[in-house]
């Protein structure tokens, strides 16, 4: 075992895999010799040499078509979009192709690859730098999605991500990067894709969150607790496959649901869960399930920010509310 | 002078760079002589004092915490202090997100760019500039919107250029390639400005490009381009003037590279150190685009270099006051989130305000 923060993790991941695999390659803005803007490919190129582990031109549409050819054609392309925002000029890429290729194909390619992005806001950047875009990849017929909040997690859901045979939107919580810290091993496991996981058992009511929004969570169970509310946390981690026993039990059990995203509302991750709830959990409910999320607005810059994301305060206002229904 | 001989002179293909004076400060043109008369060639070296105090001390509050990620523009200039002189009312200026001293001259407050990197939509308000569009955080994206305005100027009759910015790493993305092809075949007036500062964050040109220059790329698309050296603001001055005229007599698009150097960091969260070499930046440092002009000013006898202390001082005090108007700016409050959404807020978005009102009253303000 070794302590480790996110970045770390996520680099020790890809480290392990591109020892282990020479079909690996792991490219985009500023990878090689900088290492990535975040620092996560650190080393990387380093130890594992300027044909596997590079700088590719500026132009992220250009990343993820090359990522294509290169993955039907048996590479294992790990490709880093420099920021949520900027995974945008990738979308035609993205959603006309690495998504359908198995399917148009009717099975005769595939496309193993994962694509990397830092996302969500907390971090005082410029604009496009603090987006949440898990709804429209989990929309996108396809692709997998998935988003650690653990540096446990986030090393075991990236090998499993690597594994896949099919392409998966690998979202980084930028916010918490470096915050956690935390006990990982250093051999390689897998956490399984679409997967959520129970993080602790509480009898009043079920709460489910992902990524940066977790630890959020949790320090709202401290305000709670206070009032004598036990809190059943859920992690998501995979936004898509999504893990509909894991939430229809824990909702069976509660009777009360709350999600809490950073994405905003309409059309948005806790729409689909509720969703879920609803077919899953219906008859044990004892209130409507409720989602707290960004609102349905462009995330602010750094200013506006204290009103956008969703303080812990907030949280166990919801809570509370829900509970006394 | 430049014109349309000169451009025959000065073809990308050739890889000849324009350029006017060396870092000496020394003219390499014989005979050449500026359209500028002396008093505006000391206004343009007051001017371009002013914006590099003003950038370095923008960096300085954001060491200081009082402003968040900035872009430094040091040793890039002259290329936006000769647009200025350039670029007329009518135009447009379409900026990328490192031309602070091109964006001052269309009118936009010093404190209205601090604003802005102080974390406020309002920055981008520009209360008394017309004609500029706000920063673009899109590598590229915005290149696009220029060749549209070159064609609502040509369909709205009016003459004027759009002047586009873009850098080296730019040229690398879908939308340039767009842009001058959509400029061109549309017979937009746009002047594309690409600063080649050698640099994309850490990327260097070699891995942007095998092109021999990035003027070249013009030329597929049919268009005139010229290669300048953009720390030489007289021959900046030239090509602009030129490219400004030609895009508008002729209504048609010219791509312009401004060979250069990114001399600060990438952004105010970048450490150079990690991908480039001190004697590299040393090298850049002696053509330094202040340096030369102050240079040829002092041998012309036209400045004195012991009035420079006194004269930043008093830019120091103007430039502390701007930056004192966006510190003391109002609280961000909600309203500055789901303001500006729509024309009208549609109720849901009302609901959603309320709600999280509905919160901070029973919170006592805990957000
Ligand atoms: C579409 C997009 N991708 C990535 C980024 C992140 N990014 C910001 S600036 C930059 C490098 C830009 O280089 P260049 O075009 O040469 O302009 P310079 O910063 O040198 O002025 C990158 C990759 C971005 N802003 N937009
Ligand atoms: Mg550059």
């Amino acid at each position: 075992m070794k302590v480790m923060n996110l970045v770390q993790a996520i680099n020790d991941a890809m480290d392990i895999k591109l020892q282990e695999d020479k079909s690996i390659v792991v490219y985009g803005e500023d990878v090689g010799v900088e290492g990535g803007v975040f620092r996560v490919t650190e080393g990387l190129q380093v130890k594992h040499g300027k044909e596997r582990v590079f700088d590719s031109p500026l132009a992220e549409s250009g990343i993820a078509g090359t990522a294509l050819g290169m993955a039907i054609s048996g590479m294992k392309p790990i490709i880093e979009m420099q920021f949520d925002g900027f995974s945008y000029p990738a979308f035609n890429q993205i959603i006309s192709h690495i998504a359908r290729f198995r399917n148009r194909t009717r099975g005769k390619y595939h496309v193993p690859m994962v694509i990397r992005i830092p996302y969500g806001g907390g971090i005082n950047a410029l604009e496009h730098h603090s987006e949440s875009p898990e709804a429209y990849f989990g929309h996108t017929p396809g692709l997998k999605v998935v988003i650690p909040s653990t540096p446990y997690d986030a090393k075991g859901l990236l090998i499993a991500a690597i594994e896949d045979p099919d392409p998966v939107i690998y979202l980084e919580p930028k916010r918490i990067y470096r915050a956690i810290k935390q006990e990982v091993p250093e051999e390689k496991y897998q956490i399984p894709i679409g997967k959520a996981k129970v993080i602790s058992q509480g009898e009043d009511i079920t709460v489910i969150a992902y990524g940066a929004m977790i630890r959020e969570v949790q320090k709202a169970m401290v305000l709670v607790k206070e009032k004598g509310i036990s809190v059943q946390l859920i992690d998501l981690r995979s936004i898509w496959p999504i893990d509909r026993d894991t939430i229809g039990a824990a909702v069976r059990q509660t009777g009360r649901a709350l999600i809490v995203t950073e994405a905003q509302q309409s059309y948005g991750p806790a729409a689909e869960l509720i969703s879920v709830i609803n077919e899953e959990a219906f008859l044990s409910l004892e209130a409507p399930p409720k989602r707290l999320t960004g609102f349905d607005t462009v995330i602010p810059l750094p200013l506006g920010e204290k009103h956008y994301m969703i303080s812990p305060q907030r949280i166990a206002w919801e809570i509370e509310k829900l509970v006394n229904y | 002078m430049f014109d349309i001989k000169t451009l025959e002179s000065y073809q990308a293909i050739d890889n000849k760079l324009y350029q006017v004076m060396d870092a000496e400060g020394k003219l390499v043109i014989p005979k050449w002589k500026s359209s500028l008369d002396n008093e505006q060639i000391v206004q343009a070296y007051r001017d371009l004092l002013f914006v590099r105090t003003a950038d370095m001390m923008a960096v300085a509050y954001q060491r200081q915490g009082r402003m968040f990620t900035y872009p430094p523009n040091l040793g890039q200039e002259a290329i936006h202090i000769a647009a200025g002189l350039v670029m007329q009312e009518k135009d447009w200026l379409v900026p990328a997100f490192r031309e602070l001293g091109a964006w001052l001259a269309k009118g936009v407050k010093l404190s209205e760019v601090f604003l802005y990197f102080r974390g406020h939509e309002d920055g981008s308000r520009f209360q008394e500039a017309n004609r500029v569009l706000p920063v673009a955080v899109p590598i590229s994206s915005q290149l696009l919107h220029a060749s549209g305005l070159g064609y609502a100027l040509n369909y709205q009759g009016e003459d004027a250029a759009v002047f586009a910015f873009v850098g080296d790493g730019g040229t690398s993305e879908g939308d340039f390639h767009e842009a001058l092809n959509f400029a061109s075949v549309w017979d937009a007036p746009v002047v594309f400005v690409i600063q080649n500062n050698q640099f994309a964050i850490s990327v260097p040109l070699a891995m942007q490009t095998r092109s021999k220059n990035l003027a070249v790329k013009g030329i597929a698309y049919g268009m005139e381009s010229i290669m300048v050296d953009g720390n030489d603001i007289f021959a900046m001055h030239d090509v602009f003037s030129f490219a400004r005229d030609y895009a508008v007599t002729n209504k048609r698009p010219i791509l312009i590279e401004a060979v250069t150097y990114r001399a600060g960091a990438h952004t105010t969260s970048d450490d150079p150190t990690k991908y480039r070499t001190s004697e590299e930046e040393e090298e850049w440092a002696k053509k330094d685009p202040v340096l030369r002009l102050q240079k040829w000013l002092t041998r012309k006898k036209l400045w004195d270099v012991s009035t420079e202390e006194e004269l930043i001082a008093s830019y120091r005090k103007k430039i502390d006051a701007e930056f004192e108007i966006a510190e003391h700016y109002p609280e961000y409050n909600i309203d500055d989130v789901f303001g500006y959404l729509y024309e009208e807020m549609p109720d849901e978005l009302k609901r959603q305000k309320n709600d999280y009102m509905n919160f901070i009253n029973s919170s006592g303000g805990v957000k």
